[in-house]
Parts: C-alpha cells; sequence; structure tokens
C-alpha cells in the first residue's frame, strides 16, 4: 500500500512498525485545540483503531485553531465532524465518535477497549478523572495542557513511570486556573504541542526513541524555549487512586455539589431591584459588558476585595462560563456575605441578551 | 544563595518577569515558598510546583542548587 510508504522505507519504522500502528488502538478524549492536529496526524498515520470523545459542539470561535472544522460544522457536535472529516483523510481505519461526557461511570468500560489514552480536554476535572482512570485500567497516558503561548506535555503511567498526580497531586480549585476560552489562545499553539501528543503516541506504539516517561516538556511559543523537568513516581498518591478502584464508578459528582450556590438567570436578575453586578473575571478578559454597570473584582483578587461587597444588597456575580462565578459565590458565603446569586449564563450571552432586549 | 528562579504560565504574570534573581536565606522548598509569598502576596492563591536543578521537588527537599523552576498546571486544550 503506497499510503504509508514513507513511513516503511524508514528503517526505524518499516512494514512492522506500519503494522504496529494498524494494530493500535488509541483513544483521544476532547477534539478541540489539541485534539484537532492530534487526531489529524494518528489517522494518517493508520492507527487502526482511532476513538473520538467528544461531548461539545463547533462554534465559530474555534475555528481560529481547531484545524479539522469548517464554516460547515459550525453547530455540529466535534466528535462526529471529526470522525466525518478523518474518514475523509483515511478511510482504511475504524473511528468510533464518542458524543458523551467522559465520567467515572463510563470511563472504565470505555478505557479497556483501547491500548493508549490522550487527553486533550479544557478543564482540571477531566484530566483528573482521565488520569485516574488510566491508573486503574493500567493505560499510558498522554497528556499536554497549554496557557495563552504556554505549553506542556507529558507521558504518563507508562511501565511504572509516575502519573499526573505525581506532578500535582490535588486539582486546583475549579476557576483557580483560566482555559482558552476565557483568557485566549494564540491559534498555532496547541497546533505545536498538540503535534507533540501525536509524536509520543506514536513513539509509544512503535517503540522508538526516548518517551517523555518521568519527565514534562515546557514549551513557549513566544521565546521558542523549552525546558525538561524530571517527575519523581509517588507511590502515595498513586495508590491513593488504586484504592478507589471498586467504587470508581460511583465517584461523579457533578449532579450533587453545586445544590448549595444559588443561581440566577440574567433575565430574572435585571428583574430584581437595587442590585450589584460583579465581574469576577480578570481585568483583561473580553468581552467586556458594557452595558451593566458592574463592579470588576477578579476572582484572584477576591479575597483582599471583601470590604467592597456590601452585605445588605443582592449581588449578581458573573464570570465568562457562569463557573468562577459560582466559586465567587462560595467565597462570599464561607464569609457570611449573604444575598448572592451566581448569574447561569457567560459574558457572551449576557451580551447577546441585552442586545435583544434593548432591540439592537 | 542567590536562586535564578523561572516563572512559568500565570506566575510569570504575577511576578512580571519570565526570569529573576533571588536572594533566599533559608533551607527547604517550604521556606522558599514562604520567602516567594512575602515577596508576591498573590502566588499564594496559585497552584504550583518547585524544580530544582530540572527535577520536581516536594516540600521537605533542601534547596541545594541555585536553578529555580516555578511550574503551575495548565487547564487549557
Amino acid at each position: 500500500m503506497s499510503r504509508y510508504n514513507r513511513h516503511i522505507i524508514l528503517s526505524e519504522i518499516g512494514q512492522k512498525g506500519q503494522d504496529k500502528l494498524s494494530n493500535a488502538k488509541v483513544l483521544v478524549i476532547g477534539a478541540g485545540g489539541l485534539g484537532c492536529p492530534l487526531l489529524q496526524y494518528l489517522a494518517a498515520a493508520g492507527i487502526g483503531t482511532l476513538g473520538i470523545m467528544d461531548f461539545d459542539v463547533v462554534s465559530e470561535s474555534n475555528l481560529q485553531r481547531q484545524i479539522l472544522f469548517g464554516s460547515s460544522s459550525l453547530g455540529l457536535n466535534k466528535a462526529i465532524a471529526a470522525k466525518e472529516r478523518l474518514e475523509d483523510l483515511n478511510n482504511t481505519i475504524q473511528i468510533n465518535a464518542y458524543t458523551r461526557k467522559l465520567t467515572h461511570k463510563n470511563s472504565l468500560e470505555l478505557f479497556k477497549n483501547y491500548d493508549i489514552i490522550v487527553d486533550g480536554t479544557d478543564n482540571f476535572a477531566s484530566r483528573y478523572l482521565i488520569n485516574d482512570a488510566s491508573i486503574i485500567t493500567k493505560k499510558p497516558l498522554v497528556y499536554a495542557g497549554i496557557y495563552k503561548f504556554e505549553g506542556q506535555v507529558s507521558v504518563f503511567n507508562y511501565q511504572g513511570g509516575p502519573s499526573y498526580r505525581c506532578l500535582f497531586p490535588t486539582p486546583p480549585e475549579e476557576g483557580a486556573i483560566p482555559n482558552c476560552s476565557e483568557i485566549g489562545v494564540l491559534g498555532v499553539l496547541p497546533g505545536i504541542v498538540g503535534t507533540m501528543q501525536a509524536n509520543e503516541v506514536l513513539k509509544l506504539i512503535l517503540g522508538i526513541g526516548d518517551v517523555l516517561s518521568g519527565k514534562v516538556l515546557y514549551y513557549n511559543a513566544l521565546t521558542s524555549q523549552t525546558t525538561t523537568l524530571k517527575i519523581n513516581r509517588s507511590e502515595k498518591e498513586i495508590q491513593k487512586v488504586v484504592a478507589t478502584e471498586y467504587f470508581f464508578e460511583t465517584l461523579d459528582k457533578e449532579l450533587i455539589c453545586d445544590f448549595s450556590i444559588p443561581e440566577i438567570s440574567i433575565q430574572e436578575a435585571l428583574k430584581t431591584q437595587n442590585i450589584q453586578f460583579i465581574d469576577v473575571r480578570e481585568p483583561w478578559a473580553q468581552p467586556k459588558v458594557e452595558a451593566l454597570d458592574s463592579l470588576n473584582i477578579p476572582l484572584s483578587e477576591f479575597y483582599s476585595n471583601l470590604d467592597k461587597i456590601s452585605n445588605n444588597t443582592p449581588k449578581m456575580i458573573f464570570c465568562q462560563e457562569g463557573v468562577m462565578s459560582k466559586k465567587a459565590v462560595s467565597i462570599l458565603q464561607e464569609h457570611s456575605i449573604n444575598n448572592s446569586f451566581s448569574i447561569k449564563e457567560g459574558a457572551f450571552e449576557i451580551i447577546e441578551y441585552l442586545e435583544n432586549k434593548n432591540g439592537k | 544563595m542567590i536562586l535564578n528562579i523561572k516563572y512559568f504560565g500565570l506566575l510569570a504574570e504575577v511576578t512580571q518577569c519570565n526570569e529573576e534573581q533571588f536572594e533566599f536565606s533559608g533551607s527547604n522548598v517550604s521556606e522558599l515558598r514562604e520567602a516567594l509569598y512575602q515577596k508576591y502576596e498573590m502566588l499564594i492563591q496559585k497552584d504550583f510546583q518547585i524544580a530544582q536543578d530540572q527535577v520536581l521537588i516536594s516540600n521537605e527537599t533542601k534547596i541545594t542548587e541555585t536553578e529555580i523552576a516555578l511550574l503551575p498546571p495548565f487547564a487549557g486544550g
């Protein structure tokens, strides 16, 4: 088959290596900035079975970096849209699209069907879940995370090497570290970092080169510098995860965790009298909600600015996606500052609502 | 001793620099964290791991080398 000729003529790969790729089963979670480039290269390389998991749909602001999609994909589920594009790229491989959200309940069964797991997600809850499920199912995990102009890549759970929890033992507070949709990202950055992930996947399967296990590679697109830091395996962190094996599937808590945080729609919030809107995004976050008279107190400076917040006035708190605002309400509750609500909508939706309301 | 500290990701936004010389008189990683919090109050709220001579180390580890890096987790994808 001439499709893989440039692989096969490499003495390090050959027909034998190409057969390994054909027999490999790789699951990519998240078909976003990282997922798009890495899925392209894995499909083109002839990975025999490629799983794509994403519950999100393609939106216009994705197109700046999520290069599997175009205008015709807008509104489509990302796993389905990616599968369609990749089947055109390589129709000789099996591509499975999963449109549901990854949970503790569904992860173990799913991971068992694959040899290698790849994390291309954009939030810590998913990253820790993927890491833990990879430990329990004993699958190597190719990880990457990005921030504005910087990225980090590593391979976890490989031949007795460390896991993500050996690097960062506990998840940061939700909303403490912004993701791309909140803070922006240079479009080519996930292209570079996602391609590095694809490279690690291929090395794992082919058994060539040095896998990025036991170390994390850090890359800065602005300085073009890379730094590799060594990670030691923490038996304690890994054993904590292994100990959850028999009740892992019951650990989903997203349905119960936020009951104590009062939420309100922007429509209802505007009906309330004498209210204070508080924007908890960082000062540089876009878009500004200029139509609302709001106080800007970034979540990162919330503790030191509690004195600026009146206890009696009803407080309507918003952010980019309605996640950091919940965190802000929980901080206020801890400090017995009552009468605060998290606005369900994010900044984009709030602006859209206000524009429609004012008949623009 | 004078440490050469590199700041990655949003930590560089807190410290307003990617790299700096830092005078440190303590002995282990916990004390280094305290010294950094003294200089940059906002760092207390940030999650990060510390590497010495390109090896990520725990809070009890003694600081014996001058090449230090602070690595935060990255959420984005």
